[in-house]
């Protein structure tokens, strides 16, 4: 149904509020706790206002923002990270004290961003949404704590900016290609047009380059090179926001890009062949070397975007579906491993994997945590991880990429190796300090929530699938708002008067 | 005959009802409550799944007891159950094994007992559920659920180098498993379906069967420790717990050949053919290689594991003629090795517990202080090596009738096995039962309690039962096998192109 704008956009509402109170809030001093709260209760408040905006309909500011079900699917699962997210922060051990309120509010601001990203349907629109989804997330990185002989916090976000900002410059050249192309920035009325020259080199160039703004976020390869460096250089908590978050939306909105080019196109599925092949083998084969957790799990993020991106080479509704449910899927598996490093972490450092050694006597459930989490990761069943993986494998081989299938499955066999070596320190090895990690309800709560979240996904995904796939349909066969359109030369729509980058 | 299956959902109770027995565990505080517990569990499902058999329609091959509810249809994933006589009586026999297993763990498992019951219900849920699926997705998930449990069982409660040894074994079977994976993908893909017994009999090119055919072969070799696909099987059964080893053993080497049996031949019966030589005679050379390095081990339990790969490649053999007598002789030879290995891989934890080494010459001369004791190895031993009398002969004769059928050099060949099984069996009892008494001294070495004698009895029986009058077991085999004959030789539009 299509309300007015004030319901059917009630989470970015609720999440524009959480970030008004939290800027008043950042503004007195020694109020962390204060801002912590609110920010609890925004991310609750989101979470409910997403829920009941499942059904909204609607396009908004003339046709740049549509709310449809796959934008309000995803926004749900959003507001959830953002409340897991939340509860993994704890009490943010390594954010300098006096920073810990901007910080909520720079986690809040980027949440938004995201949320925006994921209904933006005008290209202007969503370089804005992807920006403010990024620059938060720049900011964050660089908070964590100086301590002695610890700068390298500054290093990767200097890395991260400068990764980002790249990738973002050369997608907005891409969109200008594609602008070029078609005369108009709406992604609705792109598409027919697109279509109809897809096949011209300045459109498959236009449509490559706009990809790799999100291959950024997502860490595909070529766009990769950040990952390991921010995970271990940023705070734990800070890198479980930006392993998890970030990359569910690239994917949903990956999807209505890869959407633009005509199903049976021979040159865009080369080129997100050669790119997953990439990022599974890179990301696994570098990912057997690591020593460091948050490394470990960089790398592997790296090749589970390249399983994901076989989704996309299908350029299919039910390979996109596959990506997006893997994606949501790691989202879980990610943040329960991370929940792992936050606790297990002294005084916020990161965590060599000896440290994992006698998890399962000192904390019985951290341990289990972890151990669903790995194996999820790994792709066991019946976890999400395999569900997920079987579909895409599913969908790939529909279309007939053998080659690729059988590559992800021996990478699938690779990744064992490095994921048993976790196991191993947290289950088969005993510690030299023995003592009971004690842990919060808040945190057994969370736990629980993520072993759970990965094992519903994986035995009961039906709902999920099937919301997700009605959804994409609906997607692909929307039709062009031709009255509410953007037609360049008019002017530039009213939500993007802000400027996009500084 | 009345089938009340047809309102009981008997399979998924039976599968489902151990999960239920790990949740009560969970909550359970003393380790005597724990153990009563889960063998009382255990013993209650062995008891529920006699009905299976009581109702069981020996006149049809068709899966009976079959539950179909949709599951994921989004991914056209069912939730699809069923048995025939095949898995019958392996699902029977991994009810019964269980609580013989707890038995067998009472004592030896004393740190994080909980723990342990719980990763054995789990591992009942998984190993009945390999059995009963009908559906690719479940099964493999069933298939893979028990690698987490079983690591666990080696990793936390095994000896010296478990830690060795739980990874070597987690990886070399989730290596097999993924080119599993990828077959079932692929039939899915030519099928539209993850039924299995849709995927059964249809004309896929001989291409297409070949490389199905290979991609399952490497994932149930690796699972039967089929040489030279076995190198995981000796560590993991050395540091295993004895409940680890005799789940290993008896089950888990048990769903390699069944893959084979339900997977492999109907639905690749061209491949079948094809690779038909090959694998006879590597399951000639498992028998041979097995019997050889069982002769070098002074580690018991290394002893009874190489025999292991032995008997084994027995079943493989006996699969892979393509002859009723050798494919009814080799699922014998499935529950036979369940059972007789089994038996002496709990026969070697009553050594080690009582002397707390597996070294053969440390083991010397126990028969005089401990008669029931030497009495139960000698059984159990020589039923390993196939006496007459005992259930190892019916499998072995009905696997060698088979193998007859299909060359005479095959058998020829097979015979030094049989010889070397006699040797090294022979060669641990004489030297375990009758062997120096003086050096080392055993005579503080208590005899068997109640509880250890309970554990052995059941398989003790079956020795003996199967051995004189196997016609209860092999009746519910017969149309089963017919069938699977029936598929794998007369697969509609083929031609065979012979093998040189």
């Amino acid at each position: 149904m299509t309300h007015s704008v004030f319901i059917a956009l009630l989470p970015e509402w609720v999440l524009l509020a959480g970030a008004l109170a939290l800027f008043v809030v950042s503004l007195g001093d020694h109020l962390t706790r204060r801002a912590r709260i609110v920010a609890l209760v925004t991310a609750l408040a989101a979470v409910l206002a997403s829920a009941g905006c499942l059904g909204e309909r609607g396009t908004f500011f003339s046709g740049a923002y549509q709310v449809d079900g796959f934008s309000q699917l995803l926004k749900l699962v959003v507001a959830l990270g953002f409340l897991l997210v939340l509860l993994l922060n704890g009490e943010l051990p390594d954010i300098r004290g006096d920073a810990k309120p901007e910080y909520y509010l720079l986690l809040n601001l980027g949440v938004c961003g995201l949320v925006v990203l994921l209904s933006a349907v005008d290209a202007i629109t969503l370089v804005v949404a992807l920006e403010l989804s990024s620059f938060p997330l720049y900011y964050l990185v660089s908070m964590r704590r100086e301590r002695e002989g610890q700068r390298m916090q500054m290093e990767s976000a200097i890395k991260y900016i400068m990764f980002g900002v790249a990738a973002n410059g050369i997608m907005l050249f891409g969109l200008s290609y594609l602008f070029g192309l078609t005369g108009t920035t709406s992604l609705p009325q792109m598409l027919p047009k697109l279509q109809a020259v897809a096949h011209s080199p300045l459109a498959i160039v236009g449509l490559a380059m706009t990809f790799c703004g999100f291959f950024y976020k997502l860490a595909v390869f070529p766009f990769q090179f950040w990952t390991p460096d921010v995970y271990e250089g940023a705070a734990n908590e800070t890198a479980g926001i930006v392993a998890s978050l970030p990359k569910v939306v690239a994917v949903a909105v990956l999807v209505r890009f890869v959407s633009l080019a005509p199903p049976e196109h021979q040159t865009i599925a080369m080129l997100l062949t050669v790119l997953a092949v990439a990022s599974m083998l890179y990301g696994n084969l570098i990912a057997l070397w690591q020593k460091d957790l948050k490394r470990l799990l960089g790398f592997s993020g790296i090749a589970h975007a390249g399983y994901a991106m076989l989704g996309f080479v299908t350029l299919a509704p039910e390979g996109y579906a596959a990506a997006i449910y893997y994606m949501v899927g790691y989202l879980f598996m990610v943040l329960a491993c991370f929940v792992v490093i936050c606790r297990v972490s002294r005084d916020g450092r990161n965590v060599p994997l000896e440290d994992l050694a006698g998890l399962h006597r000192r904390s019985p459930l951290l341990a289990v945590t972890l151990v669903v989490g790995v194996f999820a990761l790994a792709g066991i069943p019946p976890f999400v991880g395999f569900m997920g993986k079987l579909a895409l494998l599913k969908a790939a081989l529909t279309k007939g990429y053998l080659a690729l299938v059988v590559i992800a499955v021996v990478n699938t066999a690779i990744a064992i190796y490095y994921y048993l070596g976790i196991v191993r320190e947290a289950f088969f090895r005993d510690a030299a300090e023995s003592a009971p990690l004690v842990i919060g309800w808040p945190t057994k709560a969370l736990c629980l929530a993520l072993i759970a979240g990965i094992l519903v996904l994986g035995i009961a995904p039906q709902r999920f699938l099937q919301s997700l796939s009605s959804s994409l349909q609906a997607l692909n066969s929307t039709p062009p708002p031709a009255a509410t359109a953007l037609v360049v030369n008019r002017g530039l729509p009213a939500v993007a008067t802000a400027q996009p980058s500084p | 005959m009345p089938q009340p299956s047809e309102h009981l959902p008997l399979l998924s109770l039976l599968i489902f009802s151990p999960l239920l027995g790990a949740a009560v565990a969970v909550l359970l505080r003393s380790e005597r409550a724990l153990r009563w517990w889960t063998f009382v569990f255990t013993l209650a499902v062995a008891v529920a799944s006699v009905p299976l058999y009581a109702w069981f329609d020996t006149t049809t091959a068709d899966f009976q007891f079959a539950e179909h509810v949709a599951w994921i249809p989004a991914l056209k994933i069912r939730y699809a159950l069923g048995i025939d006589g095949i898995s019958l009586l392996l699902v029977l026999l991994t009810t019964w094994i269980m609580p013989l297993c707890v038995l067998a763990s009472w004592r030896y498992i004393t740190t994080r007992v909980k723990e342990f019951m719980v990763c054995l219900l789990i591992m009942e849920t998984a190993m009945i559920g390999v059995f009963c699926a009908l559906d690719f997705v479940l099964f493999f998930l069933f298939w893979e659920a028990m690698l987490i449990p079983m690591s666990l069982l080696i990793g936390v409660w095994g000896g010296p180098r478990k830690v060795y040894a739980a990874v070597k074994f987690f990886i070399y079977t989730m290596a097999g498993s993924v080119f599993l994976l990828a077959a079932i993908v692929a039939l899915y893909v030519k099928v539209g379906s993850f039924s299995i017994p849709e995927t059964m009999g249809r004309p896929y090119s001989h291409t297409f069967q070949c490389w199905v055919f290979l991609a399952m072969f490497v994932s149930f070799a690796i699972k039967v420790s089929m040489f030279p696909f076995h190198t995981w099987l000796p560590a993991a059964h050395v540091e295993a717990p004895t409940a680890g080893s005799v789940l290993l053993a008896s089950i888990l080497l048990k769903m390699g050949t069944y893959g084979f049996l339900r997977f492999s031949l109907p639905i690749t019966p061209y491949a079948t053919h094809v690779f038909m030589p090959y694998i006879l005679w590597l399951s000639v050379a498992a028998i041979v290689y097995g019997g050889l390095t069982a002769l070098a081990q002074t580690d018991l339990k290394k002893l009874v594991a190489y025999s292991s790969v032995g008997h084994m490649g027995f079943a493989t053999l006996g699969i892979f003629t393509l002859t009723a007598a050798g494919i009814e002789g080799a699922t014998l030879q499935m529950i036979n090795h369940g059972v007789t290995t089994g038996a002496l891989f709990i026969v070697v934890g009553i050594i080690y517990e009582r002397l707390h080494t597996r070294d053969l010459a440390k083991a010397a001369g126990m028969g005089k202080t401990l008669p029931v004791f030497a009495t139960l190895l000698g059984v159990f031993a020589l039923s390993s090596l196939a006496f007459p009398g005992t259930n190892s002969f019916i499998g072995e004769f009905l696997v060698m009738s088979g193998g007859f059928a299909y060359s005479k050099a095959l058998v020829i060949c097979m015979v030094p096995g049989v010889v070397l099984a006699a040797a090294y069996m022979l060669r641990m009892l004489q030297k375990v039962a009758y062997g120096d008494t003086r050096n080392p001294d055993h005579s503080l070495v208590q005899d068997l309690s109640l509880r250890e004698i309970l554990a052995l009895a059941p398989l003790l029986v079956m020795v003996f039962f199967i051995g004189l009058h196997p016609e209860p077991v092999t009746r519910v085999l017969h149309a089963s096998v017919q069938h699977l004959l029936e598929q794998t030789s007369r697969p509609a539009g083929y031609a065979y192109v012979p093998l040189p």
